[in-house]
Formats: structure tokens, C-alpha cells, sequence
């Protein structure tokens, strides 16, 4: 889990979090190089899938489409066949009764109404029935109404009939207040004369036709004539014989489907018909919504798919640019850490040149001085005259002490950089302690810090890195006196353990070290006197020299109690070193 | 006995030779290797100090020329510097390898030791 948190939130993204200092310093700015690397391969990934899926939906949206259009144009144009041919299966009978009567017998209203009988056993719907003259003179009638000698020359209808030779009207309310149409026909006789045969025909057949449609709960069909009127009720839209809201298609001979919008942005999908030789155009509307509803749900497939897709890529992208740019941070950070301790050792080199210098420098007028207050001394001690002066015997002996003293400096300053150099040798544990404590005695004494060196007795001498040593004891010491406040103890210990073992323990009583901070003390340039000339590396050079010479090393601190360093080392390092 | 002393630090060397004609010891001193070779052609020494670190010619590198003409003479070394290398090989080469400044007392401790090893 913390690697997978680390994954997606690795240090070098927040880089700040812990402050400012060298850890922090990079060669590359890393939040930049994560976010072009995340989206450069993101878009490169994203981009195509956004491609496809673009595709796809826009391909699957007009097949649906193209699907439904095609479909309702089939629909209209199968419906305008059956209407087609119920208009014409009744002209058709108008033709047959024509064809098969002579005129003498239709105008006989007796033979008109077994005709008109026997027209409503065949089709039904089949009001009435008449025969006109060519003066537009209703001859004959049989119906429910009182239609004999009604003259109709003057009406378009007739003359429309008589030039076309037949008329299907629109549907109308009539005398009977129900909607109907009249079909007529003219025959021509053999003395170039002609008659019409006019028939009622109740609409109720052709509703039925239009209403049993399978339209699915949105869909609509009717038939509206070329003005817009409706024809045949509507399930949604106005009543019959009023204008519907859509405008009447153009004229065109074949069936069309169109998508339509009505002013309140529903969209339609319009099919419509002219029906040959009438007055009618059938419409079937069809809400688009409806139609495109399985396509919806394929749209969210897509959607859905979509959204996996990029989730799993931006998670693969930001898993994989996470992983290459903080693989490039620790290598970063590895470079830099090594720099600086090679820095560090080159700084520690340097110093020891330069103590070794003065040293040598210092040592030759030393000796001069040296040699010089001896010979006032052998001199003094020669002469009776000064042999008794204790004064000035004293005053010589003063020179010579403190010559011995800067010799006593001089010598450890030489004795310390002496042993920079990498080399096993057997080290006397206690006495490398006491070395390092040469330098820092006399802070001690000052601050008043309690030394007590406890070397067991049993400890012998062992195969070392001297210098090594003296650069551990030397960094814990100073981290020790640092945390101490004046009047403190420290204790360093060390005892023989059984497996060939030393175990040094370096224990002050000074500040401690915090919980949170104690994981990172070893690691380079984690300071807590960072702005006090803490460069946040002697504890993690410590760590690499004891790892250098095979020890382990183990740190218990509290707060405000104090601190405890616990350094275990071999005591055959050489051999475990070749072994490696 | 007689020694030779030998030290870039006329100040010290002459003062040292001083010291030890004070306690009987004849010594002569001179300041450089080149002297030195003059010096034990005409006279001869049962033991030389010399400084391992001088101009031109070092001391080891005298002790070399002195051991053709003078076989079997003894050999002090004195040093301002020590480095563990210097310290290992003086001590092999030489009877003694004593660190600048040095107390007199442990010198004619170790004068009598090298030339005692030579009686005995």
C-alpha cells in the first residue's frame, strides 16, 4: 500500500515538503519532467482512443440513423401501398359496376340499391351511391339522403372528374356529420356521352388501417391533404380537419424520410407519401428519441468504455512516468550524495594536509626552542651564579612545559592525519578513543562535560581502519557534544561480545532526537543544525565508514533524556572484507 | 665516542650539539648532506642524527652514502613529520626514529642504546 501511495506520490513530485537544503537541490527540475513525460504519453495513448471511440460513436449513431430513416420510409411506403390500394380496390368496383351495368340499369334505383347492397357486403364503409349525367344532374341516388336531381355541374369536382375521368375528394363531415370521402368516376358512352358514378365512403376503414400501424408509443401516421388538413385522427397531434403543425412536405413521387425539428427542438423522424391520383399524403412521424434509444444505450457502452479506457491508460502512463522519473531522482540523489561525500573526504583530506603542514612547521622552531631553553637550563645548572636562582630554573622549566605541550599537540595533529590513508592494522580501541578525546578535552573541560571512557578490559587489540575509527568517534563525539548542554555526561563504553564481536556504546544525556526524525538521521543532509554550519552529513558518512569496516550501528533516543549509539564491530574486519 | 649531527636547522642542531658537549658527548653538527660527506672523509663517527627531511639531499638518502664509507655505523633519525610510511621505515632502517621536539635526556638514552647494541 505505502508503495503503491508512493508510486503515485513519490518525494521528488512535493519535493519542498520537508523544507529547503542540498536534498533538495536537483539537476533537473523533476515535477516538469514527470508532468511532459505523463503528457506526452498520455496524449499519444489518449488520443487515438479518443479517435476510435469518436468514430465509432458518430459510425453507430448513423447506421441507428440511417437505420430508422430507411425503416420508416418502409413503413410509409408499405402503408401507401395498402391505402393505395383501398382507394383503388373501390375504384376499381366503380369500374367493374360501370363496365357491367349498362346505364338504363344503374339510373333504375332499384338495381342501384341491390348494387349498393352488394357493395357494402364486398367492402363495407359504402354510404351511398349516385349516378349523374353529363349536365352534372344526380339521375339516381340511393343513401340516407334525399340527393335526387341535385345538380353538381357547377361544382370543381365534376369538372375535375370530367377531365381526369375520375376524383377521390377529400375527406369531409357532410350532411351525415361523419368524415367520408367521394369517389367518382365518368364513363363514356358509345354516343360520345358520359355519366358519373359517385360513391360515399366512411373513412373508418382507412383509420383502422393507419391505427393498427406499429409505431411504437411516439409514432404516429395520418394522412393530411396537400394543404395540410388532416385527414385521419392523429394519436398526437390536432383533430381531424384541422391544420397540423408541420408544413406539408413537397411534392415528390416516391416515399421520403426526413429528420425533422419542431420549434420546441423535439426532433422527428418525418416519413410521407404522395398517394397517386388522390389528394392525400401519408405521414408517419416518429420521435427520434425513441428510435435512437437502443443507440443510447450503445452510446454509454461507449462512453463506459471510454472512460475505463482512460482511466487504465492515465494510471499505466502516470504508474510508468512515476516509476522512470523518480528511478532518475534516486539516481540523482545518488549522484549528489556521493559527490558531496567525496567533497566531504576531499575536505577531511585537505584539512589533514594542512594540520600535517603546520605541524611540521610548528614542530622545527619547537624544537629550536626546545633546544635553546635546555642549554639556558644546562648553562644555569653549570653556573653557581644562576645555579640557586629557583626563579629563573623556574622560568626556563615553564618554557620547557609548554614546549612539551604544543610538541603534545603537534604530535596528535600528525598522529591524526597520518591515518587518512585507507589501511587494516590492529588498533587498540581504547587508545584511538583517547586520541579523538585529545581534541575535544578541552571543550569539554570548559563545558563541563563529564567524560568516562569504559574500555573492558577484555577487549584486545583488532584488525582495523584506524583512521576510519578515529572519523566515527570523532563525528559521534561532535554530534554528542552538540546535543549536550554544558555540565552533561558521556558515557562510550565497549565490551567483548561472545561472536567475535566489539559492541562501543557512545550514550549522552543531552536533547535527544525526535521520533519522526530519528529514521532519518543517517540519511545525507538531514540536519537539524542546518543553519547553525550542520552540512547534514557526518551521521550518514558515519553510517557508510562503519559499514566500510563491517559494523552495524543502532541508534535509541528520547527526547530531553539523551541518546545512545550502539556500534558493533567485527574483530576480524579484514577477512570478512576479502571474503566480500 | 663521536657523533655527527645533522639538520637543516642550524639554530637547533648547533644548540643540540652544544647540549650534548655539555654532557661529554663530542658531537659536530653541519647544516647540510653535502657537509656531511666532507666531514666524516677526515674524521670518524660511531654515530649519525640525522634529519629526515632536508633540502636537496634527504637524510635517508644520506644515510645510504655514509653506510659505503662508514660500514656498520649507527643511525639515528630525527623528524619534524611523521608519516606512518616514514615511521615504519626509519624504524627499520635506522636504530631510533625520534619525533621533533625531543627531550635530551631520551636522546642520550637512545645514543647509549644504539652504540651499547654495537658493543654487545
Amino acid at each position: 500500500m505505502e508503495k503503491l501511495q508512493k508510486l503515485f506520490n513519490p518525494n521528488f513530485l512535493w519535493g519542498g515538503k520537508q523544507g529547503k537544503g542540498p536534498r533538495y537541490r536537483h539537476m533537473f527540475n523533476y515535477s516538469r519532467l514527470w508532468r511532459s513525460a505523463v503528457m506526452l504519453t498520455a496524449l499519444s495513448a489518449i488520443l487515438p482512443l479518443l479517435a476510435i471511440s469518436w468514430f465509432d460513436y458518430n459510425v453507430t449513431r448513423k447506421a441507428v440513423e440511417s437505420e430508422a430513416l430507411s425503416r420508416t420510409s418502409r413503413t410509409v411506403s408499405n402503408t401507401k401501398r395498402t391505402i393505395s390500394a383501398f382507394l383503388t380496390e373501390r375504384k376499381s368496383a366503380l369500374d367493374f359496376i360501370v363496365h357491367d351495368n349498362i346505364y338504363e340499369e344503374l339510373i333504375d334505383p332499384v338495381r342501384l340499391a341491390v348494387i349498393l347492397e352488394n357493395l357494402r357486403k364486398a367492402f363495407g364503409g359504402i354510404s351511398d351511391i349516385g349516378v349523374i349525367d353529363a349536365g352534372g344532374q344526380q339521375i339516381a341516388y340511393i343513401g340516407p339522403y334525399l340527393l335526387e336531381g341535385k345538380n353538381y355541374s357547377d361544382q370543381d369536382w365534376f369538372k375535375e372528374v370530367v377531365e381526369r375521368g375520375i376524383y377521390i375528394s377529400d375527406v369531409f363531415l357532410g350532411f351525415r356529420n361523419e368524415p367520408h370521402l367521394v369517389i367518382a368516376i365518368s364513363y363514356e358512352l358509345p354516343d360520345g356521352s358520359f355519366y358519373l358514378l359517385r360513391t360515399s365512403i366512411d373513412t373508418d376503414r382507412l383509420n383502422e388501417q393507419l391505427l393498427t400501424l406499429e409505431l411504437g408509443a411516439q409514432g404516429d401516421a395520418f394522412i393530411i391533404n396537400t394543404k395540410g388538413v388532416l385527414q385521419t385522427p392523429s394519436r398526437h397531434h390536432e383533430k381531424v380537419f384541422e391544420k397540423i403543425a408541420i408544413p406539408v412536405p413537397e411534392h415528390s413521387p416516391k416515399t421520403e424520410a426526413f429528420e425533422y425539428k419542431d420549434p420546441y427542438e423535439a426532433t422527428y423522424i418525418l416519413g410521407y407519401a404522395y398517394i397517386p391520383d388522390t389528394p392525400f399524403i401519408l405521414m408517419i412521424v416518429k420521435n427520434q428519441n425513441e428510435i435512437m434509444k437502443s443507440w443510447h444505450k450503445t452510446r454509454i457502452e461507449i462512453l463506459i468504455f471510454l472512460s475505463i479506457g482512460i482511466i487504465i491508460v492515465m494510471a499505466g502512463v502516470i504508474g510508468f512516468a512515476t516509476f522512470f522519473v523518480n528511478n532518475i531522482f534516486i539516481a540523482d540523489q545518488r549522484r549528489i550524495k556521493t559527490l558531496h561525500q567525496v567533497e566531504y573526504s576531499n575536505k577531511l583530506a585537505s584539512i589533514g594536509r594542512l594540520a600535517a603542514g603546520v605541524a611540521h612547521e610548528i614542530n622545527n622552531p619547537l624544537a629550536i626552542i626546545n633546544e635553546k631553553s635546555g642549554l639556558i637550563k644546562d648553562i644555569f645548572q653549570l653556573r653557581d651564579t644562576y645555579a640557586k636562582d629557583e626563579k629563573l630554573i623556574g622560568l626556563v622549566d615553564a618554557i620547557h612545559a609548554s614546549v612539551v605541550r604544543c610538541g603534545a599537540i603537534t604530535k596528535q595533529l600528525l598522529s591524526f592525519s597520518r591515518h587518512m590513508d585507507f589501511s587494516f592494522q590492529l588498533v587498540d580501541l581504547k587508545k584511538i578513543i583517547q586520541e579523538v578525546f585529545g581534541f575535544l578535552g578541552r571543550e569539554a573541560e570548559y563545558r563541563n562535560i563529564i567524560i568516562s571512557i569504559n574500555v573492558s578490559e577484555d577487549v584486545p587489540q583488532f584488525e582495523s581502519d584506524r583512521g576510519k575509527l578515529q572519523q566515527i568517534f570523532l563525528n559521534l563525539l561532535n554530534n554528542a557534544f552538540a546535543a549536550l548542554s554544558d555540565g552533561g555526561n558521556l558515557d562510550i563504553s565497549a565490551i567483548l561480545l561472545r561472536d567475535e564481536c566489539v559492541r562501543i556504546t557512545v550514550e549522552d544525556n543531552g536533547c535527544g532526537i525526535p521520533k519522526k526524525d530519528l529514521k532519518k538521521i543517517f540519511e545525507p543532509f538531514f540536519s537539524t543544525r542546518a543553519n547553525v554550519g550542520g552540512t547534514g552529513l557526518g551521521l550518514s558518512i558515519t553510517y557508510s565508514l562503519i559499514q566500510e569496516i563491517g559494523g552495524t550501528v543502532d541508534v535509541n533516543s528520547t527526547v530531553d533524556v539523551g541518546t545512545r549509539f550502539i556500534i558493533t564491530l567485527p574483530l576480524n574486519a579484514k577477512n570478512i572484507k576479502e571474503k566480500k | 665516542m663521536r657523533l655527527l649531527l645533522v639538520d637543516d636547522e642550524e639554530e637547533f642542531v648547533a644548540t643540540l650539539a652544544e647540549r650534548l658537549s655539555l654532557r661529554s658527548i663530542e658531537a659536530d653538527w653541519v647544516t647540510s648532506a653535502k657537509d656531511a660527506e666532507k666531514m666524516i672523509e677526515t674524521t670518524h663517527y660511531d654515530l649519525v642524527l640525522l634529519d629526515v627531511k632536508m633540502p636537496k639531499v634527504g637524510g635517508r638518502e644520506l644515510k645510504k652514502i655514509i653506510e659505503k664509507k662508514l660500514p656498520g655505523i649507527k643511525t639515528i633519525y630525527l623528524t619534524g613529520h611523521g608519516s606512518e610510511e616514514d615511521y615504519q621505515t626509519g624504524s627499520a632502517e635506522a636504530e631510533y626514529y625520534l619525533m621533533k621536539p625531543i627531550n635530551i635526556n631520551d636522546l642520550i638514552e637512545k645514543i647509549n642504546n644504539a652504540l651499547g647494541k654495537q658493543g654487545g
